[in-house]
This record gives structure tokens, C-alpha cells and sequence, in this order.
């Protein structure tokens, strides 16, 4: 399980409107994708650079509690896989390096990771690209490599910043779809943050709605339709429009 | 076209249209300070029987050593001053109050401190070469992806792993662009700073040929320092781009 409790980030005085998260408090399952929901400058992708340890936080904590002991989340001591929104496959390295970045940083077995990253591939039908360059190919073939480099680290924590609204509707199907058949295998708790109300409908277990200001959480609601598309259900349609009707109360009024 | 044709292709055009306004000089003005092209090419027989080697593997030592001390000094300036706030604050005025200074009006000091002989002389050349350095590493790494910090941070990377793998290859296209300029300038200012206390490098060939008023021995000698100077940036384009294949 994975806690944030009181969390508060402030960026120190830059120019630009920075995203501020005030005291939020967040609660994943083991096991389970949790969909933060939110319009852009929001705060989303702060959480995101927070919960990576890139950004450091004000106050608050956020632990990793495995059979009743809590570690506070840590990138030196936990394994945190990051899919941020354009991939972040280092341009000078091949996919094959990228992919066996994480494992040479932490100084773990190559060998190994060399044989799980061949499996890994066949699996994400990214076989072919193993040694080309990310700027050689397309969107979605980066983004099945981004996956492949997070799901090598067998991650606790799983991030994912809207790694998939770049691409075309098919693709972006595609993308989704090996996604969860991989991530079922592992099952890393997982927090993705996306402004698409269609694929935390599809990839989120459960939602949460973020609100445009502090990053306070509006509402969280379960969802029955993890992994289904476009399901014709009239409970889809309503849970939709709940969603959408949390994350846009002033708007939906004025129409 | 393949880097190496491209580049015989530029080099031959650049020789054809500096021998053709030459040519038009010397017939132009009929002066003894401009001699005509064949005067001089009669005269680069007598380069090599001059050591013109010689002078060119001492030139080139200088320029290497101050082009190595530029990078060791350089790099972890530039690294430096875009990442501590600190340093940044105090280096950023201080290097574009000094960057505009002409290098070689340093060269008394340069003197001053390491002397007459190579000291001075890779002293200037250092000078010239450094600023580019520290420049274009810190504006390099000024625009790298955030996401780039992202994914190596989150992996448990350390400040010198980041460095290794990310602002180092990150940086490395930029650095290259700005030492193929700056190593020209360097081979510029050669004519100054082997202008005295030595009596090798090409631009003491050069020098020297002038003080006995041997035009001809003079072109010569700018022939062979354009050639080396081509031949210079030319390199360091085809090694950028060999390094640089994922663009």
C-alpha cells in the first residue's frame, strides 16, 4: 500500500505559475492502478516528480507499507519506475541501454537483466528495435519501449504521467492494451495522471478527481469498467458524467 | 554526400575561389606585398626542406594542450554554474564580464606569469577555447528535458551517474559545435602568440618569412595554416557526427 499523507509542495519563487500541492492525502492498494484525474496545472505531473524524488517536499510523507512495516518511498531503496509524458528515453542511448540503464544505476546483475529485457521485448513486440535509437522510431514504438525499461525494474511504485495521449486513437488502444497485459503480471502499485477522461476510465481502478488549485482530491470513485472499451453500459455513460461533472462543476453549470 | 566527400567538396571550392580572388589581387595591384599564386606554389617545394612539419606538429601540441586544459577546466565549470545556484550567481557575471576581453591583449600577463615559452603561449590559446566551453556546457545542460532527470533520478541514479549519463551525452553536441569555432580562432591567434619566444609553429613560419621580407615564403606558410586550420574543423565535424549518430 502506498500512503501520501499531508503532502505539500511549493516550488521556490521562479517565474510562472507553479503547481502547489497543499496537504494532499492519498491512499493505492496493493495491486492496484490508481487514476489521478485532473485538468493541466493542476499539480499532477508535481505529484508525479515528487513521488520520483526528484522534487522534494515541504512536509508531509509518503511510505510504502509491505506486511504492516512502513518505509518512507525512496528511489535509493525502492524500485520507482517512471513513464513520463514523452517517453524519457535518453536520445543517446539505444533501447536496448535505455532499457538496461536502470539495472547498470543500481549497480544489479546485467546478465540477468539482459535475459528478462529479450523476454520482455517478444512480449511488447518491440524485438526489432532493440538496438535503434529512440528519435528513429515512432510514438508508439517509444512508448512500448518506455514500458519495457519500467517493467525491467519490477518496480514497487509505478508511475506514469499521461504517457499515452500523444498517439492516434489506434495506437493509443494498442498502447493500452499491452500495457495492462504486462502490468497484470507484476501488479506494482500504480499512480497514472492523466487529463483523458477515457483512459483513466480504461486504466484506473479506481479515480481520483484533482482539483484545478493545491491539488486537493474532489472525489474518488471505483470503477467497474477497468479495463474495458467504450463498454455501451448506461452505468458508463453516468459514471462519466459524474467524473466529468467533479472535475468541471463551474463549466457543466454554465452550459 | 558522405561527411568525407562534403568536405573535399567544400575544401576544393573554398581553394578554387580564394586562388581565383588572389590571382585577380595580384594582377589587380602589380604590388611585391601581394605575389602572384605561382610564385608561391613554386615556393611550397621549399616548405618541407623549411621542417614546415615541424612547425606544424608544434603548433598543433600548443593548441592541443590548451584545447584538453579548456575541457578539464571547461566542463566542470560550465557543469558547475548550471548546477549550484551558488556558483552560478558568482560565476555567470564574471564570465560574460570577461568573455568580450580580446584574449591576446592578455598575452603581457600570460607572459608575466608562465613566461616566454609554452606556458603563455597555451596559456592564450586556453583563454580563447575556455569561455566556449563553460558557455555552451552550461546553456547544454540549461536545455535538457526535465523528463531526462525523471527517469535516472527515479532509478536510483547518483549525482555522478546523472552526469555521466545524461549531462555529459546531453551537452556533448553543443560543446562540439562551439570547439570547431573556437579551435579556428585558436589557430588565428597562433600568428600572435608565436610571434615570440620560439622558433617553431606555424605562426612563427609565418612571422619569420615576413621579417625578411620573403612574401612568397609568407603565403606559403598562410597556405599551410588555412589547410591545417580546414583540416582541423573538418575533423572535429566528422568525429561530431560519427558521436552523434542517435540525432
Amino acid at each position: 500500500m502506498l500512503l501520501i499523507e499531508n503532502l505539500s509542495v511549493a516550488y521556490p519563487a521562479r517565474q510562472g505559475a507553479a503547481a502547489v500541492l497543499k496537504a494532499l492525502s492519498l491512499s493505492i492498494p496493493e495491486g492496484e492502478v490508481l487514476a489521478v484525474l485532473g485538468p493541466s496545472g493542476c499539480g499532477k505531473t508535481t505529484l508525479i516528480h515528487t513521488l520520483a524524488g526528484v522534487v522534494h517536499s515541504q512536509s508531509g510523507r509518503v511510505v510504502l507499507e509491505r506486511d504492516g512495516r512502513q518505509t518512507p518511498l525512496n528511489p535509493k531503496t525502492h524500485a520507482i519506475a517512471v513513464i513520463p509524458q514523452n517517453c524519457g528515453l535518453l536520445p543517446w542511448k539505444t533501447v536496448r541501454q535505455n532499457c538496461l540503464l536502470p539495472a547498470r544505476l543500481r549497480g544489479q546483475d546485467i546478465g540477468k537483466a539482459q535475459a528478462a529485457f529479450e523476454q520482455i521485448c517478444e512480449a511488447l513486440k518491440i524485438g526489432h528495435l532493440k538496438d535503434s535509437y529512440p528519435n528513429h522510431i515512432s510514438g508508439g514504438q517509444l512508448r512500448r519501449a518506455a514500458m519495457a525499461r519500467a517493467f525491467l525494474q519490477n518496480p514497487d511504485v509505478l508511475l506514469m504521467d499521461e504517457p499515452f495521449t500523444a498517439l492516434d486513437e489506434i495506437t493509443r488502444y494498442e498502447a493500452w492494451d499491452l500495457f495492462l497485459s504486462t502490468w497484470r503480471q507484476q501488479r506494482a502499485v500504480t499512480i497514472l495522471v492523466t487529463h483523458s477522461l477515457e483512459e483513466a476510465l480504461y486504466l484506473g481502478r479506481e479515480i481520483a478527481v484533482m482539483g484545478q488549485t493545491g491539488g486537493a482530491i474532489l472525489s474518488r470513485h471505483e470503477n467497474p469498467f477497468f479495463s474495458q472499451l467504450q463498454p455501451d453500459a448506461p452505468e458508463y455513460a453516468a459514471l462519466k458524467k459524474r467524473l466529468l461533472h467533479s472535475l468541471a462543476p463551474a463549466q457543466e453549470a454554465a452550459l | 554526400m558522405n561527411g568525407m566527400n562534403k568536405h573535399l567538396y567544400y575544401f576544393a571550392l573554398g581553394f578554387f575561389t580564394v586562388n581565383l580572388f588572389w590571382a585577380l589581387g595580384y594582377l589587380l595591384t602589380g604590388t611585391p606585398v601581394i605575389p602572384s599564386p605561382w610564385t608561391v606554389y613554386a615556393q611550397t617545394g621549399k616548405l618541407l626542406q623549411n621542417n614546415i612539419l615541424l612547425h606544424i606538429a608544434l603548433s598543433l601540441k600548443r593548441i592541443g594542450l590548451g584545447l584538453l586544459l579548456s575541457l578539464a577546466v571547461g566542463i566542470p565549470v560550465g557543469i558547475l554554474m548550471a548546477y549550484s545556484k551558488i556558483a552560478g550567481a558568482v560565476l555567470r557575471p564574471f564570465v560574460y564580464f570577461t568573455y568580450p576581453i580580446p584574449k591576446t591583449a592578455l598575452l603581457p600577463i600570460a607572459m608575466f606569469l608562465w613566461g616566454m615559452h609554452d606556458g603563455s603561449k597555451v596559456a592564450i590559446l586556453f583563454l580563447i577555447i575556455v569561455f566556449q566551453v563553460m558557455i555552451s556546457v552550461r546553456d547544454g545542460i540549461e536545455s535538457i528535458d526535465p523528463a531526462y532527470y525523471l527517469v535516472t533520478v527515479s532509478a536510483g541514479a547518483s549525482r555522478m551517474q546523472i552526469i555521466r549519463h545524461v549531462t555529459l551525452p546531453a551537452v556533448l553536441p553543443a560543446l562540439m559545435t562551439s570547439l570547431r569555432i573556437s579551435i579556428a580562432t585558436a589557430v588565428a591567434v597562433l600568428f600572435f602568440a608565436e610571434g615570440y619566444g620560439t622558433r617553431y609553429g606555424m605562426g612563427y613560419y609565418i612571422l619569420d618569412a615576413w621579417s625578411r621580407l620573403d612574401y612568397a615564403g609568407m603565403y606559403a606558410g598562410i597556405l599551410v595554416i588555412s589547410v591545417v586550420g580546414y583540416w582541423l574543423f573538418a575533423s572535429i565535424d566528422m568525429l561530431s557526427k560519427r558521436l552523434y549518430r542517435w540525432r
